[in-house]
C-alpha cells in the first residue's frame, strides 16, 4: 500500500489540463500528468483494501492497488509489468477511459475523494515507453496455428497481441488505412495522439502480428480465405449509429458525429504529416463536414458528442450547443439510484464544454428545417426521463448550419456477420456462447460487434478473453 | 460428493462408546480432578490414613463432576499400599508372606458370566503359563445401591485374584512385581479390552470406580473395614468432560492419580510405539517381548502416560528418576540450575521428548509417594506437613481439619519440582537433594557433553546441489504468489515477525478451492482451550524452546554415553550450509543420505503413489545401511519431474517408518522450496521433520533485497536471518496455542485435524489424525501438484500469480465477502429493500455458500408446505440474533453504540468484547434506546470486568478462544489506548494493554466450573455463556461446559473474527462451525445434556439460509459481526489493526470516527431481511416455529446436484447423524440449569449485612469457614452493588471475620465498603476482580510456624482486580497480582510470574520472588524487598525498569507496610518499620517504561492523545504491520 493514512493528509490532486483557451487552437494532447513527488503522493493515497472495489470496478481488473503501490515506492518498472498483466494498452485507457475504478474506489465513499488510478496508470505508460521499457515480446516458440483477427481496434489488438504471443500466426484484417479503430478514428488527437496508437501497431508488428489495412472482408478479402485460419476473432465493433427519424433528417448538414470525426482525424493526420499509406483522398465540395463559422448542434451527450463539439471548437465555428434527450441528473451521486461503488448517474462537466459551447438537457428534436441545407432545428423540452412525454409551451427554433447526430450505435454493421453465417442476438449483436465463440464453431466475437457499444476499456477486455477462448479451441484441434 | 442419507446410529447410554460415533470421537474426552494423598512418615500402616484421605476425597468434591444423572459421578478412586492384615483376614486360603503374593484387581463384565468365565481363564493361564500361582479369588462386597442410576447400570463385577510368587520370585519383590506386570500385559492382549485390571501388584492396590467422592467408600466397604490398613493413600475425584460411562477412567491408574492434560499425547504415543523395536532390558530379558505393546491401544492420557511410567520403572529406573524424564522441567535458559542437573535433563532429552502439557502428577509405588508439577505450574497442589508425623497434600489447602498448633509447615508445588515423601527415610525429601541423588547417578552432562555435535561445530560443505533453476521457474512450480513475497515474506523479514492481518478468513474451504491450494491448508492447527490453557510463549520465554535434533536414538531403558550421540539443531530451520554440513556429515556416529521426493511429470497423478512407495523403499535401504539423517529432497524439481508436496513426503515416511518400527534410528529432515509461513513449517513438523531446509524461501528473500522489497541496507543473509527468527517465534506461538513447550515433543505429536481430506489417505500417510468430512485423495493431491508446476513449465511470463488470499482479487482466490455481496448488502439496508437483500442472498446462498463452505453442499429436503402467515413473525425471530464481541478499542464508540441500539431494539444481544463498558450506558438514554450491552465478555485481561460491570449484563460470556486466533492473546497497542478507552478498562492512557493466551483461573475444566460459580456470584440473574472455537472434540469440552453449569455455550466457527491476528492463525486454526456445531449438537444429544443448555453459532453467517440450517444442525442461537458491520458501512479494508478505518468503524481517530454512517436501523434491517428469508424457508419446510427447526438434521441432505471435482470424496453422513436416543430425548434447551448457589455461605453473609445494604449501618460478625465454601464475598458485593453502584458503601461498613481455610475464589469482586478477614489460609483465586473491597489473612490463632516462610494462599491472587486492598501474611503461589489494574496489595513472598500483565495498583513484596517477575507488566508498580540481592535476575526486564524509590514512593510503601501489619500482624511488616529508613533501602521499585512515560505525560498535561496527527503504526510501505499487534482480543 501507499503511505499509512496519508489519505487524511493529502488531497486528490486532479491531472493538469492545458488551459482551454490555449489548447482550443490546436490538436495536441491536453492532459498531462503530476510527476515525481506529487504523483508519488497520490499513490500513496492509495489504502491497499482487503477489498479493492477498484480492482473490481475496473473491466480489466486492473491491478490498481498493486501497481500504486509500486508508484509509491518508485519502483516504476515492475509497476509496467503489474499493469501490462491485465490490460494490453493502458496508453489508451490511461488517456480515454471514463474510469469506473475512481468511481469505485473506497476513498470515493466521500465523493470525490478518489484515489488518481487513471493519472497514475498514464503516468506509469508514458514512463515506461520513455525509458523504453516496453518492447516487442514476440512468442519464443511457434504452435503452427493461425488465427484471422477481423477489425484493428483496440478489441482486435488485445486479442491479437494475446494470442501472438501464445506462439500463434495472427492476421488482422482492419478497412481502414491504419490500426486503432474508433482510437484512431473516431477520438480527436488532442485526447490521444496518433503516434501513441501508431507505436502499439508496431510493437504488435514487430512482435509478428501481421496487419492488413485497406483490406475489408467480404469486399477486399473473400470470406473463404478467412475460412482457411484455425480460427477467426470478428472484432468489427458496432458502427450502425443511431438515426434520429424526425421531419429534415434528410437536409444537407445533418451528419452521423462518426462520419464528421472521421474527417477530422484524417486531416489532422495529413497537417501533422503522419497520414497513413492507403488513406482516402482529402473530401472536397460537399462532401466536406465542417463546423467552420457555423451554428453547431451536436445531439446526444456523449463522449462521442463532446468529441464534436470539441472538433467543433477548433473549426471556429459561430456557435456550439449540445443537446441531450435525458434530464439533467443530479450534481452528486444519487445514492439511491446508483450507490458507491456502482457508476454514479450524476453530471458530469465534459472537457468540450469547458472549452466554450452550451449544453441543454431534456431536449427532444422534433425536426430540420432548411432549404436543402438545414437551418434551423426545432425542439421541445421534455419531462426528462421516459418516455419524455414534451412539456406544452416550450417548442422553439434555433439556427442550426451543421448538425451532428452522436445518440450512440445500433450494433455491427451488416454483411460480414451474414457472410459467415454468424447469428446475431437479439439486440443485434453477434451471438456467442459463454466462451466467445459464436454460433458458427472456430468463429469468434469480441468487443462492441459481440456486447455492443462500450468502453474501450471492455474492448481490451473481451480482446483478452476471446483470446483465452480461442486459446482453448485451438488446444482441442487436432 | 458422496450421498449421505441421513441416518441414526444406535448409541446406548449404558456403555461407553470406543469408536467414534457421528463427529464424536471417544479419544476426544479430557478429564480432570482433584487430587490429595495423605501418608504418616513413620511408615506405620494404619487405618486413620484411609480415613484422611477419604475425608479430603470428600472436601474436593466440588472439583468432580456430575453428568444428567446427578448422582453418577465421573470417577473416584483410591491407591494404597496392599494391606497384608486385611488379606489375610478376609481370605481363607492361606497366604503366602507379605510381599510374596500380590493382588490382581479386575473389572470383569456383569451382564455375561460365560465370558467373564473366559475372561478370568485367561487370566488364570497366563499366571500359571508364567509360573505363579493362583491362591483365590475374591468377590469384592460392592453396594451400588449407593451410586447413581448410569453408575449402577455400567457397573462392572469386581474381584480380586490372589496370586503367589513362584519359590524363585518370592524373595525377590522387584523381579515379583515384574513378573505380575508381564502376566497383565499377557492377559490384557489375549483378553481385549473387556478386561481392565486397575491395579495387579504385590506393593498397592486400587479401589475406584464411577462414582461420586462421597460414595466410594459407601459403594466398596473393604474401604471402611478397619483392618484396611495403609501408610499411604491417594485419592482421586474426577470431572470429565462427557458422562458416558466408564469405571475404567477413574483413577487412580496403578501408579499415578492426574490432575491435567498430556496435550501431546498422539506423538508420545506414536514415539513410544516406534521405540519398542529398540527396547531391551537385562531386567526383563524375554520376557519384554511379552508386553508390548507398552502403550494399551483407547487409554486415555492418563492411562498412556501409567503404561509408560510403569515400564521404565519396572525396568529399574526409581520412580522420581522416570518423572524426571517424562516431565521435565524448563532448564534450556535457565541461569538458576545445577550442571548436574542440566546435564541429566540434557542427556535424558536424547531419549525421549517430554511429555507435555499442564499436568500435576501424584504418584507412588507404595514406598515413596509424591508430586511433581509441569513446568509451567498451571496446576495446583498445597501440602501440610504436621508436628505428628503426617503429610497431607491436595489440590486444596483445608481438605482436612488441622489444629494450628499441629503444623509444622505449609507449602505448595511449584513449576518443575517434585515433592516427594519417602517412607523409608521417614521424611519428605527436598526437591533439590532428590534431584542431585538421581542426577549424580551417572556423568549424565560429561556424557552429554562428549556425545552430542552441534549441528554449528560441523564443517562447511561446498553445496552438492542436483540441479540448477532459474529462481521464478522454482517459485511458479512451488506455487508462490505475489501476495506470498509482499503480505507474507516481505514483513517477516523486516520485523522478524509473523504478519497481520484482519477480519477473518472468508476464504473457500481448501478442498472446495479451486487455486491448487497447497496441502498444508488443508490441515486445521488444534488449540487449547477449557482443558487444557495455551502458554504465553512471549512472557513466559522462559518456558520454552526450539531446540531440537537428529540422529538415532537407543534402547530406552538402557543409559550408556552412546545414548547421546545427538545431533542438535538450535532451531529447526535450517540455511542452505547448515544443510549441506548435514547432508555430507562425515563421522563414525552420524550418516547421511538424500531421498529424492519428485516424479516424472509423465507418469502423470499415478506417478505420485508410486513415487512414495519407492520412496518408503529407499528409507529401508538406507535404515539397513545404518544412515541415521534422513533428508528428503524436493531439490530435483524442474520440466521433467514434479515435486511431492512435502508434507505428504514427510508424513508418509514418518509413518511407514513407526509402522516398521525403525523410525528411531533416523532423523528426518526435509529439503523443500515448497514451505514458506509458519503454518507449513509447523505441519512438517508436526507429522515428524526434527528440522526443515526452505531453500526457495531462502532464496526469494535474497530476491526481495535485491528489488527493494526491504529495508534499505539490509542484506540477503540479514533478511534471511530475520525470516528464520520470525518463523522460529510463530513456531512457538503455535505449539504454544496448544500448552506445548517445546520443538521436541511437538515433532511428531500432530495436532490437527484434516478438514477435506480422504480416509485412506489420512489412515496411511497421515495416521491417526481426525479427518471426518472424507474428502480428497492422492490423486487429486497429484493433479493439484501438476497444475502447479504446470504454471512453471513451460514458463509463461515473468510474473507470479497474485494470490488474493489476503485481499480480494478478481482472478485469485473466490473470498464471500467481495466486491459484489458487500454492495449488495449495502444498498440493501441503505435504499434498495428487500429486493435487494434478494439479489445478495441469492448470490451468497448459490454462488458464494457453494465455492466456499459445508452448508453450500446441503440442501433442504421437501417438506410439506405451510403457508408464510403460519409461521413465527421475524420479530420473535431475530431475538434469536446476537453480534459478536468486538470490543470498543477495536471498534469506534460510535460503531459500538450503534450495534447495542439496534439488538436492544429488536430484543437480540450485543456484546461488549473484551474491553468493559461505559457505566453511562447502563442508563437507558432519552429517546428510550438502551446502549447497554446485554451480553457482557469476560475474557483473560479482565478489562474493566468489576462486579458493577457484571451486574449489569444480562448474559455473562467467558471468552476461552476466539475464531481469528484461538489459542491466542492479544495486545492493544498504547497509542490505541486513549482517554475514554482506558477508563473503562481501568488502565492509563497511553499504555499498552496485554491480553493473556489464557484465563489464568481456568487451566483445567474444573476451574471453568469455578469461574461460572465466581460469575453467578457476581451476579446470580445473568446467563452464564462458554465461548468455544470449533475444532476436533468440542462438542465434548461443550458437553463439559454444560456439566460445569453454564447456560450457554457458543460455538464459533474458524472463518468469523474481526479482530487482527497472525494471518495463519486467521487461516489455519479452528475448523468451521458446521461441523463444531454437528459436532456439540450430538454430544450433548448423547449426553442427554443438550437440555439444559443453549447453543448458539457464529462465524460467517449471513443469510436466512445460513440461519436455519445452523439451526437444523443445534444452534438456538446465531451470531453475527461482520455482516452487521457491513450493513453500518464495513467494507473489508482488513485494515482493523492499522486505526485508518476509512469508514470510521473499526478505528479511534476522531476524524475517521466522524466519517462514520451506519445507523441501528441499518442494522435492523439486515437482521429483519435475514429472519423474513428463514420464514421463507420454514414455510417451505413446513415448520411454523423456529424452536421446532433445531437439532432436525433429518431435514437436511447434501445436495447431489452440485458436482465439484474436488468436493466428490465429501462425506457429509457424519455431520447429518442424527444420534440415536430415545424419542422425545430434547434436541434444545427446555429446562434451567440447577442453581449451585443454594448452598453458599454468602447467604448468610447478606442476612448479617441486612442492615449495611438498606441503610448504610456498619455491620461486623465472625464466622467459620471451609475450603467448600467458595467465592464468599462475591454474592454480598453483588447485593451492595445494586444498592448501591459502583461506588459500594464507604469502607469498612461490612466487615467479616472468618475462621478455617477458605475455598477457592476467597472475597471474588468484593464491592467498596466490605472487608473480609481470614484468620487461617486460603486457595487459589483469593481477591480475583476485587472491585473496591479489602482481604486480609492472616495465620491462625496458636500456630508456630514462621508465616513468612510458610504459604498462606494459593495461585492467581488478585486477577484482575481493579481496585480495593489485599495483605497476605505469608507466602502466594505463581502469578500474584496477575493482571492486577488497580488493587493495593502486600504479600511476603511470591512465587514465578508475580505482577504478569499488571497494568495498575500497586503490589509491595515483602520477600522472595520467584522468576519472570514483571512480565508482560505494562503498568502499576511494584516494590520489592530484596534481601538477597537476587531479585534482578527473577525479573523479567523487557517492559521494566528497576529503581531505587523516590521521595514520592516512600510514603505510598510505608502506608501500605503499616496497614498490612494493622491488619495481620505480621513481624515482618514490625521489623521493617522498626528500622524504616534502612528498610527503605532494601526495597527495589520495579516500574513499567511505558507507564512511567504516560504518568509523566498525564502529569504535564498533555495525556491526551496525539491524535489527528499521531497515526502511530508505521507500515514501513506495506500493507500489513507486524510491528505491533493489536487485536480484537485486547482491543
Amino acid at each position: 500500500m501507499g503511505e499509512l493514512g496519508a489519505f487524511l493528509k493529502l488531497d486528490r490532486v486532479e491531472n493538469p489540463e492545458r488551459s482551454p483557451a490555449e489548447r482550443v487552437h490546436d490538436y495536441h494532447e491536453f492532459v498531462r500528468t503530476l510527476t515525481g513527488e506529487a504523483l508519488a503522493e497520490q499513490g500513496a493515497r492509495c489504502m491497499e483494501c482487503g477489498v479493492p472495489f477498484c480492482h473490481s470496478g475496473c473491466p480489466v481488473s486492473n491491478l490498481i492497488p498493486d501497481w500504486n503501490d509500486l508508484v509509491y515506492r518508485d519502483r516504476w518498472e515492475a509497476a509496467i509489468e503489474q499493469l501490462h498483466r491485465t490490460n494490453n494498452f493502458p496508453d489508451f485507457t490511461g488517456r480515454l477511459c471514463p474510469a469506473p475504478c475512481e468511481a469505485s474506489c473506497v476513498l470515493e465513499i466521500r465523493e470525490g475523494e478518489a484515489v488518481t488510478i487513471k493519472q497514475i496508470e498514464l503516468a506509469i505508460v508514458n514512463r515506461a515507453w520513455d525509458e523504453g521499457w516496453i518492447r516487442p515480446r514476440p512468442p519464443d516458440r511457434e504452435t503452427g496455428r493461425s488465427v484471422a483477427v477481423v477489425g484493428a481496434g483496440p478489441a482486435g489488438m488485445a486479442c491479437a497481441q494475446q494470442l501472438r504471443r501464445s506462439g500463434h500466426a495472427v492476421t488482422v484484417f482492419e478497412r481502414d488505412e491504419a490500426g486503432g479503430g474508433l482510437v484512431r478514428f473516431g477520438v480527436p488527437d488532442f485526447k490521444i495522439e496518433k503516434s501513441i496508437v501508431e507505436r502499439r501497431i508496431e510493437q504488435l508488428t514487430a512482435e509478428g502480428v501481421d496487419f492488413r489495412f485497406c483490406a475489408e472482408v467480404g469486399k477486399d478479402v473473400g470470406v473463404e480465405e478467412l475460412r482457411a485460419f484455425d480460427a477467426v476473432v470478428i472484432a468489427t465493433g458496432a458502427r450502425v449509429p443511431r438515426d434520429l427519424p424526425v421531419r429534415g433528417r434528410e437536409l444537407a448538414g445533418v451528419h452521423f458525429a462518426m462520419d464528421y470525426l472521421y474527417q477530422r482525424n484524417r486531416f489532422v493526420a495529413r497537417e501533422e504529416g503522419h497520414a497513413a499509406a492507403g488513406a482516402p483522398d482529402p473530401p472536397s465540395g460537399d462532401a466536406v463536414i465542417s463546423a467552420a463559422g457555423k451554428h453547431v448542434i451536436v445531439i446526444g451527450g456523449g463522449d462521442t458528442g463532446a468529441d464534436c463539439v470539441a472538433n467543433a471548437h477548433r473549426e471556429n465555428p459561430a456557435s456550439v450547443t449540445q443537446i441531450e434527450l435525458i434530464g439533467e441528473p443530479p450534481r452528486s451521486r444519487p445514492d439511491a439510484i446508483s450507490p458507491w461503488p456502482r457508476w454514479p448517474m450524476k453530471l458530469r462537466v465534459p472537457y468540450a464544454l469547458k472549452e466554450g459551447g452550451e449544453r441543454d438537457f431534456a431536449i427532444s428534436t422534433t425536426a430540420f428545417t432548411g432549404n436543402g441545407r438545414v437551418e434551423q432545428i426545432h425542439w421541445v423540452e421534455n419531462s426528462g426521463a421516459p418516455p419524455f412525454a414534451p412539456i406544452d409551451g416550450t417548442e422553439e427554433a434555433r439556427p442550426a448550419e451543421l448538425v451532428l447526430l452522436a445518440m450512440g450505435f445500433l450494433g455491427p454493421e451488416s454483411g460480414l456477420l451474414e457472410q459467415l453465417g454468424v447469428e446475431r442476438d437479439e439486440r443485434g449483436n453477434a451471438k456467442t456462447s459463454g466462451a466467445y465463440e459464436t454460433s458458427v464453431r472456430g468463429i469468434f466475437a469480441a468487443g462492441d460487434a459481440r456486447r455492443g457499444q462500450s468502453l474501450i476499456v471492455w474492448a481490451i477486455n473481451e480482446g483478452r478473453r476471446c483470446a483465452q477462448a480461442v486459446e482453448r479451441r485451438l488446444a482441442v484441434l487436432t | 460428493m458422496t450421498q449421505s442419507a441421513t441416518h441414526s446410529q444406535h448409541l446406548s447410554r449404558t456403555k461407553r462408546p470406543t469408536e467414534p460415533v457421528g463427529l464424536y470421537d471417544p479419544a476426544f474426552e479430557h478429564d480432570s480432578c482433584g487430587v490429595a494423598f495423605v501418608a504418616r512418615l513413620n511408615g506405620v500402616p494404619t487405618h486413620e490414613t484411609l480415613q484422611r484421605a477419604l475425608t479430603a476425597l470428600e472436601n474436593l468434591e466440588h472439583r468432580g463432576a456430575a453428568g444428567a444423572d446427578p448422582l453418577t459421578g465421573d470417577g473416584a478412586g483410591m491407591l494404597l499400599q496392599l494391606p497384608d492384615a486385611f488379606f489375610r483376614s478376609v481370605v481363607e486360603t492361606e497366604l503366602p508372606a507379605a510381599g510374596a503374593y500380590g493382588v490382581c484387581v479386575c473389572f470383569l463384565p456383569r451382564d455375561d458370566a460365560e465370558r467373564r468365565k473366559a475372561l478370568e481363564q485367561i487370566l488364570v493361564e497366563s499366571i500359571e503359563e508364567e509360573g505363579q500361582r493362583v491362591v483365590s479369588w475374591r468377590d469384592v462386597p460392592l453396594h451400588l445401591e449407593h451410586a447413581g442410576q448410569t453408575a449402577r447400570e455400567s457397573a462392572p463385577i469386581v474381584r480380586q485374584l490372589v496370586v503367589a510368587a513362584s519359590p524363585q520370585l518370592a524373595s525377590d519383590r522387584d523381579a515379583f512385581e515384574r513378573k505380575l506386570y508381564v502376566i497383565r500385559r499377557i492377559a490384557e492382549t489375549a483378553a481385549g479390552p473387556e478386561l481392565v485390571i486397575p491395579s495387579f501388584s504385590a506393593k498397592t492396590i486400587v479401589y475406584k470406580g464411577m462414582l461420586m467422592a462421597p460414595q466410594l467408600a459407601r459403594c466398596y466397604p473393604d474401604l471402611v473395614d478397619e483392618r484396611m490398613k495403609s501408610a499411604l493413600v491417594l485419592v482421586h475425584s474426577r470431572f470429565s468432560t462427557n458422562t458416558f460411562p466408564s469405571w475404567e477412567l477413574a483413577h487412580p491408574y496403578r501408579m499415578i492419580a492426574h490432575n491435567g492434560e498430556i496435550n501431546t499425547v498422539r506423538g508420545n504415543a506414536n514415539w513410544m510405539r516406534a521405540r519398542e523395536s529398540q527396547l531391551a532390558s537385562e531386567l526383563f530379558g524375554d520376557d519384554l517381548l511379552k508386553v508390548l505393546p507398552v502403550v494399551r491401544a483407547g487409554g486415555s492420557d492418563t492411562a498412556n502416560f501409567d503404561n509408560v511410567l510403569e515400564l521404565l520403572v519396572l525396568a529399574g529406573r526409581s520412580l522420581p528418576h522416570a518423572m524426571m524424564m517424562m516431565i521435565p522441567e524448563a532448564y534450556g535458559s535457565r541461569d538458576d540450575m545445577s550442571d548436574e542437573l542440566r546435564g541429566f535433563y540434557e542427556f535424558h532429552g536424547c531419549l525421549t521428548e517430554p511429555w507435555d502439557g499442564p499436568a500435576s502428577i501424584s504418584f507412588t509405588d507404595g514406598t515413596v509417594i509424591g508430586a511433581t508439577l509441569d513446568r509451567n505450574g498451571l496446576r495446583p497442589g498445597r501440602w501440610l506437613e504436621t508436628k505428628d508425623g503426617w503429610v497431607v497434600l491436595a489440590s486444596e489447602t483445608g481438605v482436612l481439619d488441622e489444629p494450628a498448633e499441629n503444623v509444622l509447615r505449609k507449602g505448595r508445588l511449584r513449576p518443575g519440582n517434585i515433592f516427594l515423601v519417602d517412607l523409608e527415610r521417614g521424611r519428605i525429601v527436598e526437591d533439590e537433594e532428590i534431584k542431585h541423588e538421581i542426577a549424580s547417578r551417572r556423568p549424565y552432562g560429561e556424557w552429554f557433553e562428549r556425545g552430542v555435535v552441534q549441528l554449528s561445530d560441523l564443517p562447511e560443505q561446498p553445496p552438492r546441489v542436483p540441479r540448477i533453476e532459474p529462481l521464478r521457474s522454482r517459485q511458479l512450480a512451488f506455487g508462490f504468489t505475489q501476495e506470498d513475497m509482499k503480505v507474507i515474506l516481505a514483513p517477516l523479514a523486516r520485523n522478524a515477525e509473523e504478519a497481520i492481518g484482519s477480519m477473518g478468513n472468508d476464504l473457500a474451504l481448501a478442498v472446495l478451492s479451486d487455486q491448487r491450494p497447497l496441502l498444508y491448508s488443508y490441515f486445521k492447527q488444534l488449540f487449547a482451550q477449557v482443558t487444557n490453557p495455551p502458554i504465553d510463549s512471549t512472557r513466559e520465554a522462559v518456558v520454552m524452546s526450539v531446540a531440537t535434533s537428529v540422529g538415532s536414538e537407543r534402547n530406552l531403558l538402557g543409559e550408556s554415553p552412546e545414548h547421546a550421540h545427538q545431533l542438535q539443531i538450535s532451531q529447526p530451520i535450517l540455511r542452505d550450509n547448515e544443510l549441506e554440513a548435514l547432508r555430507q556429515v562425515d563421522s563414525d556416529i552420524f550418516k547421511a543420505h538424500t531421498i529424492d521426493i519428485t516424479w516424472p511429470v509423465a507418469e502423470g497423478t499415478a506417478g505420485l503413489d508410486l513415487a512414495l512407495e519407492r520412496i518408503c523403499a529407499e528409507a529401508d535401504e538406507a535404515l539397513a545401511d545404518s544412515v541415521n539423517i534422513l533428508i528428503l529432497s524436493d531439490r530435483w524439481v524442474g520440466a521433467d519431474r514434479a515435486a511431492i508436496p512435502a508434507l505428504l513426503a514427510v508424513s508418509s515416511v514418518h509413518h511407514h517408518l513407526v509402522r516398521e518400527r525403525t523410525r528411531l534410528q533416523t532423523g528426518l529432515v526435509i529439503e523443500s522450496g515448497e514451505p514458506r509461513d509458519v503454518h507449513q513449517f509447523a505441519t512438517l513438523i508436526g507429522y515428524g521433520a526434527a528440522a526443515v531446509n526452505p531453500y526457495v524461501m531462502l532464496e526469494t528473500l535474497a530476491e526481495l533485497v535485491e528489488e527493494g522489497m526491504l529495508p534499505e541496507g539490509m542484506t540477503a543473509e540479514e533478511a534471511q536471518h530475520r525470516a528464520i527468527k520470525g518463523i522460529s517465534k510463530g513456531l512457538l506461538k503455535t505449539i504454544s496455542k496448544m500448552g506445548i513447550s517445546t520443538i521436541p515433543s511437538y515433532c511428531g505429536a500432530q495436532i490437527f485435524e484434516a478438514v477435506g481430506l480422504e480416509p485412506e489417505l489420512v489412515e496411511r500417510h497421515f495416521t491417526g489424525t481426525p479427518s471426518r468430512i472424507g474428502g480428497v485423495g492422492t490423486k487429486v493431491l497429484a493433479q493439484e501438484a501438476l497444475d502447479r508446476h504446470a504454471r512453471a513449465y513451460p514458463r509463461n511470463g515473468d510474473l507470479l500469480p497474485l494470490g488474493g488470499i489476503y485481499a480480494w482479487r478478481n482472478d485469485g482466490e473466490y473470498h464471500q465477502w467481495n466486491p459484489e455481496t458487500i454492495a449488495l448488502l449495502q444498498h440493501s439496508v441503505r435504499h434498495g429493500g428487500a429486493a435487494t437483500y434478494e439479489e445478495y442472498s441469492r448470490l451468497v446462498n448459490e454462488e458464494s455458500a457453494r465455492r466456499s463452505t459445508l452448508r453450500g453442499l446441503l440442501r433442504f429436503r421437501t417438506g410439506t408446505p405451510i403457508p408464510l402467515e403460519e409461521v413465527e413473525p421475524a420479530a420473535e425471530i431475530v431475538k434469536r440474533f446476537s453480534t459478536g464481541a468486538m470490543s470498543l478499542g477495536s471498534l469506534s464508540r460510535e460503531a459500538h453504540e450503534t450495534l447495542a441500539i439496534a439488538m436492544n431494539r429488536i430484543g437480540g444481544k450485543s456484546n461488549t468484547g473484551e474491553g468493559g463498558e461505559d457505566p453511562v450506558r447502563y442508563i437507558p438514554d432519552e429517546t428510550g434506546d438502551s446502549r447497554r450491552s446485554a451480553i457482557k465478555q469476560v475474557a483473560s485481561g479482565r478489562f474493566g470486568v468489576n462486579v458493577h460491570y457484571l451486574a449489569n449484563a444480562d448474559q455473562l460470556q467467558i471468552k476461552m478462544a476466539q475464531g481469528a486466533k484461538p489459542g491466542e492473546g492479544g495486545q492493544l497497542p498504547g497509542h490505541k489506548v486513549d482517554p475514554y478507552i482506558a477508563s473503562i478498562r481501568f488502565t492509563t492512557p497511553g499504555v499498552g494493554l496485554i491480553s493473556p493466551p489464557p484465563h489464568h483461573d481456568i487451566y483445567s475444566i474444573e476451574d471453568l466450573k469455578q469461574l461460572i460459580y465466581d460469575l453467578r456470584c457476581a451476579n446470580p440473574k445473568a446467563q452464564v455463556s462458554v465461548k468455544l472455537v470449533a475444532e476436533m472434540g468440542v462438542g465434548t469440552v461443550a458437553a463439559g461446559v454444560a456439566k460445569c453449569n453454564a447456560d450457554h455455550v457458543l460455538i464459533s466457527g474458524h472463518d468469523g473474527g474481526t479482530g487482527a491476528s497472525p494471518l495463519t492463525s486467521v487461516h489455519y486454526a479452528g475448523i468451521p462451525w458446521e461441523i463444531g456445531l454437528a459436532e456439540t449438537q450430538q454430544t450433548l444429544v448423547m449426553n442427554d445434556l443438550r437440555s439444559r443448555i443453549w447453543v448458539q453459532t457464529d462465524g460467517q453467517l449471513k443469510t436466512g439460509r445460513d440461519v436455519v440450517i445452523a439451526a437444523l444442525l443445534g444452534a438456538d442461537e446465531m451470531g453475527f459481526s461482520t455482516a452487521p458491520l457491513i450493513a453500518t458501512g464495513c467494507v473489508m479494508m482488513r485494515a482493523c489493526h492499522l486505526n485508518t478505518c476509512p469508514v470510521g468503524i473499526a478505528t479511534q481517530d476522531p476524524v475517521l470516527r466522524q466519517r462514520f454512517a451506519g445507523t441501528p436501523e441499518h442494522v435492523i434491517r439486515f437482521f429483519f431481511f435475514v429472519a423474513e428469508e428463514a420464514r421463507g424457508i420454514m414455510a417451505r419446510l413446513g415448520i411454523a416455529r423456529f424452536e421446532d427447526l433445531i437439532g432436525r438434521v433429518d431435514l437436511l441432505e447434501a445436495d447431489d446436484a452440485i458436482d465439484h471435482w474436488k468436493a466428490r470424496g465429501i462425506d457429509l453422513s457424519n455431520l447429518l447423524l442424527a444420534p440415536g436416543v430415545a424419542a422425545g430425548t430434547p434436541l434444545r434447551r427446555t429446562r434451567p440449569q440447577d442453581s449451585p448457589l443454594g448452598s453458599a455461605l454468602d447467604w448468610e453473609l447478606i442476612e448479617l449485612a441486612r442492615e449495611a445494604i438498606e441503610s448504610g449501618e456498619p455491620v461486623a460478625a465472625e464466622l467459620p469457614i471451609r475450603n467448600v465454601h467458595r467465592a464468599v464475598g462475591g454474592l454480598l458485593s453483588h447485593e451492595v452493588t445494586v444498592a448501591h453502584g459502583a461506588a459500594g458503601l464507604p469502607g469498612g461498613t461490612i466487615s467479616f471475620t472468618f475462621r478455617g481455610s477458605a475455598g477457592q475464589s476467597f472475597g471474588a469482586w468484593l464491592a467498596p465498603g466490605v472487608e473480609l478477614t481470614l484468620w487461617g489460609d486460603a486457595n487459589d483465586y483469593t481477591g480475583k476482580g476485587l472491585s473496591g473491597g479489602t482481604v486480609a489473612i492472616r495465620p491462625p490463632d496458636g500456630s508456630t510456624f514462621a508465616a513468612e516462610e510458610n504459604v498462606i494462599v494459593g495461585n492467581t491472587v488478585l486477577y484482575g482486580a481493579t481496585a480495593g486492598k489485599a495483605f497476605f501474611r505469608g507466602l502466594a503461589g505463581e502469578r500474584f497480582a496477575v493482571r492486577n489494574s488497580g488493587a493495593d496489595a502486600v504479600i511476603e513472598g511470591v512465587g514465578d510470574h508475580g505482577c504478569e500483565y499488571m497494568t495498575g495498583g500497586h503490589v509491595v513484596v515483602l520477600g522472595c520472588t520467584g522468576r519472570n517477575f514483571a512480565a508482560g507488566m505494562s503498568g502499576g508498580i511494584a516494590y520489592v524487598l530484596d534481601e538477597d540481592g537476587g531479585f534482578p535476575r527473577r525479573c523479567n526486564h523487557e517492559l521494566v525498569d528497576l529503581e531505587e524509590l523516590e521521595d514520592e514512593d516512600e510514603p505510598v510503601v510505608r502506608e501500605l507496610v503499616t496497614e498490612h501489619l494493622e491488619r495481620t500482624g505480621s513481624p515482618v511488616a514490625e521489623r521493617l518499620l522498626d528500622s524504616w529508613d534502612e528498610s527503605l533501602e532494601r526495597f527495589v521499585k520495579v516500574m513499567p517504561r511505558d507507564y512511567r512515560a504516560a504518568l509523566a505525560a498525564l502529569a504535564a498535561g498533555n495525556g491526551a492523545l496525539r491524535y489527528p496527527d499521531d497515526h502511530a503504526i508505521s507500515s514501513g510501505g506495506e500493507g500489513f504491520v507486524t510491528a505491533e499487534v493489536e487485536s480484537g482480543s485486547a482491543g
